[in-house]
């Protein structure tokens, strides 16, 4: 009987401990890979410390407005942006251009922006940007 | 394409930074050059004509008309650009506003900045866009003129490719090249205005030009 909820708490033990290290691999991976994606597609509007130029392109680093606009992110992304943004209290009114990056990259890029320059939200999964990007307007 | 230009750039550079070891502190002169045979005091003297900038006219984000007059005694900095460009222009300007900030009180110093897409951008747009970069006053133009004559300048006279090309992205193809002229306007230098190491060292060039007396700038 001791045995066994020994053996049972150990299985969950495991089962928790290898769970949680799942999606630290899984942050890792989409956080990497976002980097690179970052490098190459955004990093010349917004920034090697995602901050932005001036009043021309926002800073990426108000994370306020990117926690209240999580669902709108992958939106933004994909098909560009056109509306006035009030970033840190100024506003931007200029247009960024859409992209041709797949849901699994908007995500690895989305988790690299929303936990970099002081932002930390946590991964956002190629399925969350899928079921986002349904609720595009 | 571009990294072998930049290779090229690169061995150039170097020779002649050698061919200057003696006098470290001496930029190099760029373009073509004569030599003339003059008769001074009766004696033939051999003297080296350099390339330069010829007159030019443009118009900048005031609607003031920008002559070769205008940099007369001036060093400056000269880029080709344009407002819409989604790829390197907006590293260029964060790195161009660096100098600008550096500069920006220094009575003989300016950058002009070609739009090699005139007709989006006219000067309410380049006044805007400067605005919203933050650039005030007249260290900082931005150029506005006929598509051919920008063209020209840049490939004939800076030397650097500005074409169009609808296949790239935002519809041009140029290279983000910072050209530095001094008060000959004459070219001493070339940077890759999207990196920030060619910049720094943009940065102490201006500063070394702006040293250079009278006398050495007559030879
Ligand atoms: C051509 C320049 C350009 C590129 C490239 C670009 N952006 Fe933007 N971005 C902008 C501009 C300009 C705005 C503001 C648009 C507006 O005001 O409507 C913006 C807004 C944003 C916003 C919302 C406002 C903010 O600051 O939080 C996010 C998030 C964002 N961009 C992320 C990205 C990501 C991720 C990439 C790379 C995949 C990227 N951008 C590439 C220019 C660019």
């Amino acid at each position: 009987m001791k045995l066994k909820i020994i053996t049972l708490s150990l299985i969950l033990l495991t089962m928790i401990v290898s769970c949680q290290s799942q999606d630290q691999l899984e942050f890792k991976r989409y956080y990497t890979s976002g980097s690179l994606i970052y490098q190459q597609r955004c990093q010349n509007c917004h920034g090697k410390n995602g901050e932005g130029l001036s009043a021309l392109i926002p800073p990426l680093t108000d994370s306020v407005f990117l926690a209240a606009n999580k669902q709108k992110l992958a939106c933004f992304v994909k098909y560009g942006l056109n509306t006035e943004v009030v970033i840190n209290g100024k506003k931007f009114e200029d247009q960024m251009p859409a992209t041709d990056l797949t849901p699994v990259e908007l995500a690895e890029v989305l988790t690299y922006v929303t936990n970099s320059f002081g932002n930390k939200m946590g991964t956002i999964s190629a399925e969350q940007v899928n079921a986002h990007l349904q609720q595009c307007r | 394409m571009r990294k072998l230009a930049g290779l090229l750039f690169i061995v150039l550079f170097y020779s002649a930074c050698k061919f200057n070891d003696g006098n470290k502190t001496t930029l190099p002169i760029y373009g073509n050059r004569d030599a003339v045979t003059k008769t001074v005091d009766g004696k033939t003297v051999v003297d080296t004509v350099y390339q330069t900038i010829p007159p030019f006219n443009f118009i900048n984000q005031y609607g003031d008309s920008i002559t070769e007059k205008s940099v007369k005694g001036d060093i400056y900095v000269a880029d080709f650009f344009f407002t819409t460009c989604p790829s390197i222009c907006p590293v260029m300007h964060r790195n161009m506003l660096k100098i600008y900030n550096d500069f920006k009180n220094v009575s003989d110093f300016k950058i002009l900045s070609h739009t090699i897409d005139p007709k989006h951008d006219s000067v309410e747009v380049l006044k805007k866009y400067a605005d919203k970069l933050g650039v005030s006053g007249n260290t900082w133009w931005f150029l506005q003129g006929k598509k051919a004559e920008t063209y020209q300048l840049g490939e004939k006279n800076y030397l650097i490719a500005v074409k169009q090309d609808d296949g790239a992205a935002g519809g041009y193809v140029h290279q983000g090249w910072f050209v530095l002229v001094d008060k000959q306007r004459r070219i001493r230098g070339y940077y890759d205005g999207t990196d920030e190491k060619q910049v720094d060292k943009l940065i102490a060039d201006i500063k070394t030009l702006r040293t250079e007396t009278d006398e050495q700038i007559a030879q």
